[in-house]
């Protein structure tokens, strides 16, 4: 069984083929990161896999399960959650309104118009508990949009994992953060991705070599190489086309 | 909670106002007063229907004068089945029923309206609400063409023995009604689907990718204000004893707008601070000026420009100085600003004034009546004062204001220290 897989997924924008017959098998608990250079089709992969885009042909399947015809929220609801690039938080909402809100679904609260959120002490506790392990506690009632830079990816780490999704996806979850920080923000990514299969886009060597079971390298929409970080190290086509640039 | 003794406050005056202008002599009370009080309750539902669309869901709707309108049309036929005894539904639950209708009509336009987003949404509820428009005066069988439809409320079926007689009764029963209806519009905002309105109104991505379908979350939100603009309407009928097309045309959708934008959007109360003002100045101003209307458009557009979150975003920003117990200091720049603002008031109102007895004025043989003194449009002074006292007083405004903002930001940068 695997917890996602891609078949020959294909996308095209007009006449020009972004995602080439890409093909991946992401086993359950794995940490999969994606590398590639820039314009290599990491996010476009992304958005195809959680149904912001529809793929031109191919199949994704979420646990054997085809999603690649699903619009976005079915597709969260059978567990798979991601993050985006730039940071996508509700950011007229306070820190623990934003949490809650990530909850609601999971809870089975669905479109309710008449259950009080005040009284929902199982999912409030849960939200609170939410802001404990992001370390946000003391940022609680401040609007999402007023926090740090830091602050609202490590928030919206949180909303990505809240619902309880087993398949999560990360676009950049270090881009433009200080070494520091950076460090802080993989900590938190182990620990709340702990037990569930994390797919990962991100440029930075060390966290991904750090982090990854499987790598796999993109480029111009095409898988060049893909498996454990030391034979991805080795391989010469990778050295070429991305590492070796960067050495340079 | 400060908030809360407003709202005690608020209900309070609305029960006492009519009473504070009883006349004991000859055991009348005020029907204008009533008539404004009874006005201002159903244009509260309206406005605070309406920013349940506009504040909380992001949603720019430009037909909520339909659903007000159609509770109006149902209630009167309503009104007129019971009075045939064919429905045998007390006065008091009545409303419910044109919130009935409005949450129908909503339903199904909301199923139209909901599926596209921002300026597409705003396009077609501008549409339905034209549509409506002329279908109001196309089916005179409910509604009447261009006369409306007319009942009367006295029903004879009541919970309490009321015949409904008198505006007071009525004006009771709106207040009822008023308070049930911002009662339960409070309570939605603090259920999973109110916070989903916010949500997808910051983030409309984002809601998708933790489950929600916002398409959905937004089409109950505006079923649901349907329902309450149709509670405003069916008050409306039951006041008026007729509804015509004005009930869910076009100026009435903007109407409110107005409200729920000038009263703030952004705070649950600002619609109602909406409400009562444009109200005030509906039924104050109207009779002293022609030019009411102008009056209501500039502020509308100075609040757009220069206060984007309203009366009740005004309010709110002095909270953090106010809890600082700095709110003292601002007093005198507040009151280095009443001069000059004065001033270009008086100088606006008195060339607009000017020009509107000019000609509208002129023609229905008014005279422009200024401190008990008759002013001749025709002369120089008068154009030449206005015109004077708007360039100086907006000039002194402008200094001024600058001197206000510098008190203003040093005081908010202590503050949040």
């Amino acid at each position: 069984m695997t917890a996602l897989s891609l078949r020959d997924v294909r996308k095209n924008f007009g006449p020009t083929e972004i995602i080439r017959g890409v093909s991946l098998d992401i086993a359950p608990g794995e940490r999969h990161c994606i590398i590639g250079p820039n314009g290599a089709g990491k996010t476009t992969c992304f958005n195809l896999i959680s149904g912001r885009f529809p793929i031109s042909s191919g199949e994704i399947l979420l646990n054997d399960q085809r999603i690649d015809t699903l619009p976005p929220h079915k597709i969260n609801r059978l567990g798979l959650s991601r993050s985006f690039q730039i940071t996508s938080i509700f950011h007229r909402l306070s820190v623990f309104e934003n949490l809650r809100c990530a909850l609601l679904w999971s809870r089975g609260y669905r479109y309710s118009f008449w259950s009080p959120l005040w009284r929902q002490k199982a999912l409030n506790e849960a939200a609170e508990h939410l802001l404990e392990e992001l370390n946000l506690a003391a940022r609680r009632d401040i609007l999402a949009g007023l926090l740090s830079y830091a602050e609202q990816r490590a928030l919206e780490i949180g909303m990505t994992i809240a619902g309880g999704a087993s398949v999560i996806l990360l676009d950049e979850p270090t881009a433009g953060m200080s070494n520091t920080e950076t460090d802080y923000a993989m900590a938190l990514i182990r620990r709340v991705t702990q037990g569930k299969t994390l797919l990962m886009v991100e440029h930075d060597m060390k966290v991904v070599f750090d982090l990854a079971d499987t790598i796999t390298v993109l480029v111009y929409g095409q898988v060049i190489a893909s498996g454990p970080p030391e034979a991805v190290r080795a391989n010469r086509a990778v050295q070429e086309a991305y590492l070796g640039a960067l050495e340079e | 909670m400060k908030s809360r003794w407003l709202i005690l406050v608020l209900i309070a005056a609305a029960i006492a106002l009519p009473w504070g202008f009883y006349d004991w002599s000859h055991h009348r009370h005020d029907g204008f007063l009533i008539s404004v009080l009874s006005q201002t309750g159903m244009m509260i539902v309206l406005a605070l229907s309406y920013n349940m669309l506009l504040g909380q869901a992001g949603l720019f709707s430009l037909c909520h004068a339909t659903f007000f309108g159609i509770g109006g049309y149902a209630m009167v036929h309503f009104l007129n089945a019971a009075g045939h005894d064919e429905l045998p539904v007390p006065m008091e639950i009545m409303p419910l029923l044109a919130g009935l209708s409005g949450l129908g009509l909503a339903i199904l336009f909301g199923a139209m309206a909901t599926k596209q987003r921002a300026t597409a949404f705003a396009m077609i509820t501008l549409g339905i609400g034209e549509l409506m428009a002329t279908a109001a005066l196309m089916f005179h069988h409910f509604f009447g063409g261009e006369g409306g439809v007319t009942t009367d409320r006295m029903i004879d079926n009541s919970v309490f023995g009321l015949t409904y007689a008198s505006g007071i009764q009525v004006y009771y029963l709106i207040v009822a009604w008023t308070l049930i209806a911002v009662a339960l519009m409070y309570f939605l905002t603090l259920t999973p689907l109110g916070r989903m309105a916010n949500a997808t109104r910051d983030n409309y991505e984002r809601a998708q990718f933790i489950g929600y379908d916002p398409r959905m979350v937004r089409f109950i939100q505006f079923a649901l204000s349907g329902f309450f603009a149709g509670i405003g309407g069916g008050l409306y009928a039951i006041t008026y004893e007729i509804v015509t097309f004005d009930a869910l045309a076009a100026p009435l959708s903007a109407n409110a707008l107005l409200m729920a934008y000038i009263g703030g959007t952004t705070v649950f109360g600002g619609p109602i601070l909406g409400a009562i003002l444009i109200t005030l100045l509906q039924s104050g101003v109207s009779l002293l000026s022609n030019s009411w209307l102008v009056y209501v458009g500039v502020m509308f557009i100075g609040m757009v420009i220069f206060a984007p979150s309203g009366l009740a975003g005004i309010i709110q920003a002095h909270g953090p100085i106010q809890r600082a117990g700095r709110l003292g200091r601002l007093t005198v720049p507040y009151l280095r600003l009443v001069l000059p603002a004065l001033a270009l008031l008086l100088g606006f109102v008195g060339l607009v004034e000017l020009m509107s007895f000019l000609t509208i004025g002129a023609a229905q043989g008014k005279k422009l009546i200024l401190f008990g003194n008759p002013i001749d449009v025709h002369a120089t002074v008068p154009w030449v004062v206005s015109s004077v006292s708007l360039v100086v007083g907006g000039t002194w405004l402008r200094f001024e204001a600058a001197v206000f903002h510098r008190v203003w930001e040093r005081l908010s940068a202590e503050v949040s220290r």
